[in-house]
């Protein structure tokens, strides 16, 4: 059907002209802000909105009050002075003279807004200072193996083949095991307390960044300037780290975002399970591991729902806080919602 | 009557970025068997022309104003319930991609069957015997294995005529068929044609052919309205619009019409893009990119007009119409383009259509 | 393909991975920096250096390492898993009579999930960017950040403290009696709410993604009713990415069981392995370890399985 097309010929339509001539109206077909890089953009974005902004100043409140809650030293030099609890979160106050009436379980009260735990410790000092455990461990174990997981993914991903093979059917087997089930375990191996935590979250923790980047190369892999960094002959690691990784990398920001959460999580698990941290220890989930034999006792018959309620609300706070910031970061990155003109694009 | 009256239909879409206006103030009619194209660049608005007929634009969009009336009623005043017995049944659509129309995870016979099941009271062993024969009719072998192969089993070509069928599976007096061939390559496209065409005959079907392809129009068409930015620009039976264009936007078009072998040059002939709907420019919108705009195109829109009179022409009934300036007298320097048709060899002679003209020389005024 | 060889070559790309899973088990505690033997007398003084060295060779910690690994397997194959030896029982024993318990737990915390979030990720969908997909967002938000033991801890201090619905500890009466279903319902909500929540979010987002194919509107065009559209075409679609997430959900939920048996002090293997843990039972470590990875090796293969179930492009490829 087509030869016969052949047969119409216009002539006198110029579309030169068009290029050729200056425009007759301001209007032109080009986007005024496309400039703008996608990180500025990101921002903007995530400043609007204001769910993540709101998550943000938590996350940012509560790191705060953590640091400051009692003076820091350094062998033995006061870095960080002051001291927003009013209590020394591992004082066993009725042992104190000044605090002989402050008794076991007392009630929320004026002077211990959150009332005593089960050893007549101030529960609003250790809600405070708990959070130097958990979230500092979150924020570190996420950047170790955001970290491990990107040189991982990114060979697995760049090279192919048996390499890649390899590489992903030992990602297989390390997903065949729950991460707080490994985590367990290499506690139990390595023992509790803080660098043990940071060690038992990141040995495979950072198998979900690897399997992640992996798929967002093979993506980006075949991508025209890829093809022509290697073609320059630039070298297999400036071609990752320079040209891939840069643009596979935001899936892998949003991830750890979300993973903070989670791994603040596992870690007051297992203190909560009685083999994070020393008892006694003012950790979120530790101080929570004390409670729940009270909470099914009860000292003689009153329940000291105190006890539970603010170590586990303070995590579960800092937790949702970061969610809505990773949230707010994955809205930001993504300009996928825009699907308002698929439908009237077509035609 | 005609069997489809469009009568002034406008929508929107909300968007982030600020209303849209992807159709505009549009006027056409279908007569019964009768064949009606839309033709326009991509984002011309056609498909939202398409899906409004079946009132299936969703959110953001909204169909602002106008009335959509077929066989005598209008489909906006429509209940849900009563849309829903049109759709499918008097009136069906194809669509551009069969692949992606289909559900990929039911066979394509339960895909037809479903259509038929719903709106014809039938028992299965009919509905079933009638999928089969349907799956004969567009033309699919081995029609009784077939229906219970997946969507993935079938190659482009076939996945469209499953389509077809799926569209003529109750008899519709309607097919909507947008961009029914844009997916697949050249010597399918023909067949898929000639089988729309042949089954529309047989079927006593209009078709409401949307392309982008003034190719695919002269192939199966009787009329046709061109759409640039939501708006109509011409309208024009098929022989008047090859022979003597009016609207610079369509000799664009028909200038870029693909010869055998040269499809990636398509559309390269209009310089510059379908401008963004959200800002569209002032004045005439192909403006920016017409060789004969001046200085009053930025200014006025002008509606369609009589090419003869210069007269302002509204209503779906309007037969022939151009909206450029020239035809009310403010163009300065004019139109001077010319349509040529050559006379090539006497087995081509019938080459547009039925029309058998042997030379033809259209010339616009000076 | 067909159906029973997409089968079959997934049962045999398992068989790989069940080996990596218990090298990985052994080399959890053997190849740690912690001593198995110290793990075990811990830093009692009452054991001398002799004795530290019979216990070595008992457990034949002096042996090569493959040589352990390879004795542990081929025990482990004949159901030989060693002793506790606080109460000289044998782990097979255990793992026999806890498995049932934790298995139930899980599949209870699975159809509360997938109660919860399939008929609300449904709704959120549809009313996509309304004041019914906030609330849900919300929820869900909810769902995810909250720890699953304090959730537990707030569920007994309200159901069971408070209002005196359940008592605070679960009668011991046989697992498979309607009585005990009753008590798997806290724990079946705490070890399912964050699945569920994520199920909701996941559910949610792949509809709304196959709401916008032509497929939809092909099948409005055709006139069917939106709750047909919504329920056979889109679902079962948006269902097959729900079955991509279920091996890490079920990974979510065998975590869970773990925090959550001792919250409600249920006695499955999950509390099992924290009493191991804490009382250093270096055999029952590896054997309950090794079963949660077996476990998750099967939910993966089902999901597979599902999977090809929904998708017919997996199964006729």
């Amino acid at each position: 059907m087509s030869t016969q097309r052949g047969r119409i010929r216009i002539t006198g339509f110029d579309p030169q002209a068009v290029e050729d001539r200056d425009p007759l109206s301001e209007w032109t077909d080009y986007e005024g802000t496309e400039t703008e890089g996608r990180w500025v953009r990101a921002a903007r974005n995530f400043r609007r909105n204001r769910v993540a902004m709101f998550g943000l100043v938590v996350v940012l409140l509560m790191a705060f009050v953590a640091a400051f809650s009692r003076p820091v030293e350094v062998w033995g030099v006061v870095v960080q002075p002051f001291s927003l609890a009013p209590y020394d979160p591992r004082t066993i106050l009725y042992l104190q003279p000044d605090y002989a009436h402050v008794g076991r379980y007392d009630p929320p009260s004026l002077a211990h807004p959150m009332g005593t735990d089960g050893s007549g410790r101030d529960l609003f000092s250790r809600v405070l200072v708990g959070g130097r455990y958990s979230v500092s461990i979150g924020f570190i174990v996420v950047t170790i193996t955001a970290t491990v997981g990107i040189v991982y993914g990114s060979i697995s991903g760049y090279y192919g083949g048996i390499v890649d093979e390899v590489m992903m059917r030992i990602l297989d087997v390390i997903f065949a095991f729950p991460g707080l089930v490994l985590a367990l375990v290499l506690v139990a191996m390595l023992g509790g307390g803080y660098w043990q935590l940071v060690a038992a979250f990141t040995i495979f923790g950072w198998a979900s960044y690897g399997r992640l980047i992996r798929g967002e190369i093979l993506k980006v892999k075949e991508n025209e300037y890829v093809m022509a960094a290697k073609a320059l002959g630039a070298r297999d690691r400036s071609v990752i780290f320079r040209h891939i990784v840069p643009n596979a990398i935001t899936p892998v920001i949003v991830q750890a975002s979300l993973s903070v959460g989670t791994v603040v999580i596992g870690v007051a698990a297992l203190g909560f399970l009685g083999i994070g941290f020393e008892p006694g220890t003012p950790e979120w989930g530790t101080m929570l591991d004390q409670t729940l034999e009270t909470l099914v006792q009860g000292p003689g018959g009153r329940i000291p729902w105190w006890a539970t309620i603010y170590p586990g609300l303070a995590i579960f706070l800092f937790v949702m806080a970061m969610n809505l910031v990773g949230d707010g970061i994955n809205d930001a990155l993504d300009a996928q919602e825009d699907v308002a003109m698929t439908q009237g694009g077509g035609g | 009557m005609a069997l489809l009256e469009v009568n002034d239909l406008t929508v929107k879409f909300y968007t982030g970025e600020g209303v849209v206006t992807a159709v505009d103030g549009l006027d056409y009619r279908i007569e019964r068997g009768e064949k009606f194209g839309i033709v326009g660049e991509s984002g011309a608005g056609k498909s939202v022309t398409a899906l409004s007929l079946l009132r299936l634009i969703e959110n953001p969009g909204q169909i602002e104003r106008g009335e959509i009336i077929f066989k005598g009623q209008n489909l906006l005043e429509m209940t849900d319930e009563e849309v829903r017995r049109v759709r499918g049944n008097e009136m069906a659509m194809i669509f551009q991609d069969a692949q992606s129309a289909l559900n990929p995870v039911y066979t394509v016979g339960d895909q037809i069957a479903e259509a038929i099941r719903h709106h014809m009271d039938l028992p299965d062993s009919e509905v079933r015997e009638r999928t089969i024969q349907l799956l004969d009719s567009v033309g699919i072998p081995e029609p009784e294995t077939r229906y219970s192969d997946y969507p993935h089993q079938f190659s482009g070509g076939m996945q469209q005529r499953v389509i077809i069928a799926m569209a003529l599976s109750c008899d519709p007096d309607l097919i909507i068929a947008d961009e029914p061939t844009t997916a697949l390559d050249v010597t399918i496209e023909a067949k898929i044609l000639d089988l729309l065409e042949n089954l529309a005959e047989e079927f006593d079907t209009a078709i409401q052919l949307i392309t982008h392809d003034l190719g695919v129009i002269a192939e199966v068409c009787d009329r046709v309205m061109v759409m640039y930015a939501g708006k109509p620009v011409e309208k024009a039976t098929v022989e008047e619009l090859y022979y003597d264009p009016k609207h610079p936007y369509t000799v664009g078009l028909m200038s870029a019409i693909p010869r055998v072998g040269e499809r990636s040059h398509r559309l390269q002939t209009i310089p510059g893009t379908m401008p963004d709907l959200v800002e569209l420019p002032s004045g005439c919108s192909f403006h920016p990119r017409c060789p004969y705009a001046e200085e009053a195109c930025t200014r006025t829109q002008p509606p369609l007009l009589d090419p003869e009179t210069g007269e302002p022409l509204t209503g779906s009934g309007v037969e022939r119409g151009a909206a450029c300036l020239e035809y009310s007298g403010e163009l300065v320097r004019g139109l001077d383009f010319q349509v040529t048709v050559d006379d090539v060899l006497g087995d081509e002679a019938d080459a547009i259509g039925d029309v058998d003209v042997a030379t033809t020389e259209g010339e616009l005024d000076d | 393909m067909g159906f029973r060889r997409f089968i079959l070559k997934r049962l045999l790309a398992v068989v790989p991975i069940l080996f990596g899973v218990s090298i990985i088990t052994f080399a959890l505690v053997y190849l740690t920096p912690g001593d198995p033997v110290d793990l075990m007398v811990g830093m009692n003084p009452h054991v001398s250096a002799a004795d530290r060295a019979r216990i070595r060779a008992d457990l034949g910690l002096d042996a090569p390492v493959y040589v352990q690994y390879y004795r542990w397997m081929i025990n482990g194959l004949q159901g030989d898993f060693g002793i506790v030896y606080a109460s000289n029982r044998e782990v097979s024993e255990i793992i026999v009579t806890r498995l049932p318990e934790t298995v139930a737990l899980g599949i209870f915390g699975w159809v509360f999930a997938l109660l919860i979030a399939i008929p609300t990720g449904i709704y959120a969908a549809v009313n996509k960017d309304r004041a019914g997909d906030h609330v849900s967002r919300f929820i869900a938000l909810f769902g995810i950040s909250i720890p699953n033991f304090w959730l537990g801890l707030m569920l007994i201090l309200v159901f069971a403290l408070w209002l005196d619905w359940w008592s605070v500890l679960a009668p011991r009466e046989p697992l498979y009696s309607t009585s005990m279903l009753w008590y798997l319902i806290l724990p079946g909500v705490t070890i399912g709410t964050a699945a569920s929540a994520i199920l909701m979010r996941i559910m949610r987002s792949s509809m709304a993604e196959e709401m916008n194919k032509d497929y939809v509107t092909a099948a409005r065009a055709k006139g069917l009713p939106e709750r047909t559209v919504i329920l056979k075409h889109v679902l079962r679609n948006s269902l097959i990415s729900v079955t991509t997430v279920a091996a890490f959900l079920t990974a979510g939920i065998l975590a869970g069981s773990v925090v959550v048996e001792v919250v409600f002090n249920w006695p499955g293997l999950g509390r099992e392995l924290v009493n191991a843990v804490v009382g250093r039972e270096v055999n029952l470590i590896l054997a309950i370890t090794l079963f949660t990875g077996i476990a998750l090796v099967i939910a993966n293969l089902l999901a597979d399985i599902a999977y090809a179930v929904l998708d017919p492009r997996i199964r006729y490829d």
